[in-house]
């Protein structure tokens, strides 16, 4: 375990009563302070433990929601917006700009690990589709113009 | 030229989302304290008689819904859950409310507990609203401050509490009982309905589940009564609705108006018309779960009993315009695409059929005219199948937009002339 996660994981999991109804709020909170944006084997041991839960229960809960990884990612994760008014209006577009831009494939991460492009659905800011977020920001209406704009901000 | 009427939307925009002093000086918590001095039944039967209907899509009589978990049982444990997982593509009401009015949604949800006699309160926002999380948190944290939420609120002797679950990025997750299952930190597997949440909901005990627009129109109706609030709007679906328009509009955005409001109104007084000088050609009205409508369909007034006589879906209020250029199948082709992969697999129908249709529509477009009509009427005979056969109501959606998109275009989809 990372000299990091040792410490931090205690005093994140230390926040959470031990009842199981936590384990997606946990799952975030863990997730958001790993510098890769996943859950690691570890963690999940140490989650298992602390709401007494067998770790498959947990590596399900991990494998079913989109949101969560058990592969580690970028530094900055970009989830661009592909569901039906998105697509319409342009993701297609983003996906191949921010792609090439980046080098990478979509679902992978840059060889600097500073970014992991994912495709997601519907984001709730359909007026200003194409839309995508970085970390826990959003955008919209993305142009190529745009894109190389936000990028530079990370 | 139509006007927009905010009831639910009344404080978005003109206070400050953060400060509950300026809710309060917009009558904030009045209708809460105006509760706790009546009767429990007297909330839930100004609610009936208000005829005020779930916003999530459903379209259920919320009193009714209320009055059925009030009474199941007197002194037992019972909860309140906010629905606040807002995914089905083109709907971003919800959002709008817990970004710029938090305090309405807890005030609503306050409201609901106490007509239902709940101890606890849970809001399920979806893992991706960064924004709404942050704001209700610290409007959940001043409520607690100024005692309208915690022990004895306002000296009534009535305890409730509310708490922010996050969802983490599964559709499925605002049906409501898989949402259920998803707040007791399990997969988000759909159980089998009945029982219903009323009768065995979190933690099989009763629990009250309604959308945020839904909570946030308690307070206005409670405070200028059911009688205000049913002269708004069409008869049978009463009130106003957020309307949130995207696609191929001059100005799209969020328009609360009267139900009696028409398509076309919303379409080109709110949405400013058709972007670029294009045509009108379809609106997809409801989401992902909804149905295509053609230009015939632009005097339909927006009440669930009105668009339902013409075989279209309110939903969660999503419009999605489609100008002449598009191709509709590419639309079609996305959303099951949307289908297919939140399909949780659990049953078989659909974790098939959304595979199998979706492979189907993907080649049609290289058809010939008859291979095409052949396909469609196979593809609306499985989606039919699914319907009938599927174990939640994810399933039984794709026949919607399937089905609505071959009754009101089924000469474009089938012409050679593309
Ligand atoms: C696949 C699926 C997704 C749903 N998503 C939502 C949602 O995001 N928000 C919501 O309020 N209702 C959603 N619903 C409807 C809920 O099951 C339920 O009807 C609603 O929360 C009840 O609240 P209401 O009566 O206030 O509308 C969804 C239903 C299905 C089948
Ligand atoms: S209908 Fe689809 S989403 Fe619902 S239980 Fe079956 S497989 Fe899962
Ligand atoms: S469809 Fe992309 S934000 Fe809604």
């Amino acid at each position: 375990m990372g000299k990091w996660t040792c410490l931090m994981v205690n005093e994140i999991l230390k926040k959470f009563p031990k009842s199981k109804d936590y384990l997606l709020e946990i799952l975030h909170e863990l997730q958001n302070n790993d510098p890769k944006q996943y859950i690691s084997a570890e963690n999940i041991r140490a989650i298992a433990q602390h709401l007494n839960i067998c770790q498959s229960q947990v590596y399900g809960v991990v494998g079913y929601y989109s949101m969560l990884s058990a592969k580690p990612r970028g530094k900055n994760l970009i989830r661009v917006c592909n569901s039906p008014v998105c697509k319409m209006i342009g993701s297609e577009h983003t996906i191949n700009h921010l792609t090439k831009k980046l080098k990478v494939q979509l679902g992978g991460t840059t060889t600097d690990g500073k970014f992991t492009v994912e495709e997601c659905e519907c984001l709730g800011n359909c007026s200003q589709a194409p839309s995508l977020m970085v970390n826990s920001k959003l955008y919209g209406n993305l142009t190529s113009e745009s894109l190389d704009d936000l990028l530079k901000e990370f | 030229m139509a006007k927009e009427v905010r009831i639910a939307l009344r404080n978005s925009g003109v206070i400050n989302p953060e400060s509950i002093d300026e809710y309060i000086n917009a009558d904030g918590y009045q209708a809460l304290r105006k509760s706790l001095r009546s009767s429990q039944s007297g909330i839930y039967d100004e609610i009936i008689e208000s005829g005020l209907r779930g916003r999530g899509g459903a379209g259920f009589p919320t009193g009714t819904k209320e009055k059925t978990t009030a009474l199941i049982c007197a002194d037992c444990e019972k909860y309140v859950v906010c629905n606040a997982d807002e995914g089905e593509p083109g709907t971003f009401k919800d959002r709008v409310i817990m970004e710029t009015d938090p305090h309405s949604l807890i005030e609503g949800m306050i409201i609901a507990g106490y007509s239902i006699n709940a101890t606890r309160g849970f809001i399920y926002i979806r893992g991706e609203y960064a924004l709404s999380i942050e704001r209700v948190q610290h409007a959940i944290n001043k409520a607690r401050e100024y005692k309208f939420l915690g022990t004895n609120i306002l000296g009534s002797g009535f305890d409730f509490d509310i708490e922010i679950r996050r969802g983490a990025g599964s559709y499925l997750c605002g049906e409501e009982l898989t949402l259920l299952e998803s707040l007791e930190g399990k997969r988000g597997y759909p159980r089998i309905k009945p029982p219903y949440p009323a009768e065995k909901g979190l933690w099989g005990k009763p629990t009250l589940i309604n959308n945020v627009e839904t909570l946030a129109n308690f307070p206005p109706i409670i405070l200028n009564g059911a009688v205000w609030y049913k002269s708004i709007g069409t008869d049978k679906s009463p009130g106003t609705k957020i309307f949130t328009l995207s696609g191929d509009l001059c100005n799209p955005g969020y328009y609360e108006t009267p139900t009696s409001i028409t398509l076309g109104e919303l379409i080109y007084d709110f949405g400013g018309g058709i972007r670029n000088g294009k045509r009108f050609k379809a609106a997809l009205l409801g989401g992902a779960a909804g149905t295509f409508a053609s230009d015939k369909f632009l005097d339909v007034q927006m009440g669930y009993d009105k668009l339902k006589e013409q075989g279209l879906t309110l939903g969660s209020g999503a419009i999605v315009v489609i100008d002449e250029t598009r191709d509709l199948i590419e639309t079609l082709e996305s959303i099951l695409k949307f289908f297919k992969h939140e399909s949780c697999g659990k049953c078989i129908p659909c974790r098939i059929g959304t595979t199998q249709i979706y492979h189907d529509i993907c080649c049609f477009n290289e058809m010939s005219v008859i291979d095409r009509d052949k396909t469609y009427k196979n593809i609306l005979n499985q989606a039919e199948v699914m319907a009938k056969t599927s174990l939640c109501p994810l399933g039984q959606s794709p026949i919607l937009p399937l089905k609505s998109l071959w009754q009101n275009f089924s000469d474009d989809l089938v012409s050679t002339s593309k």
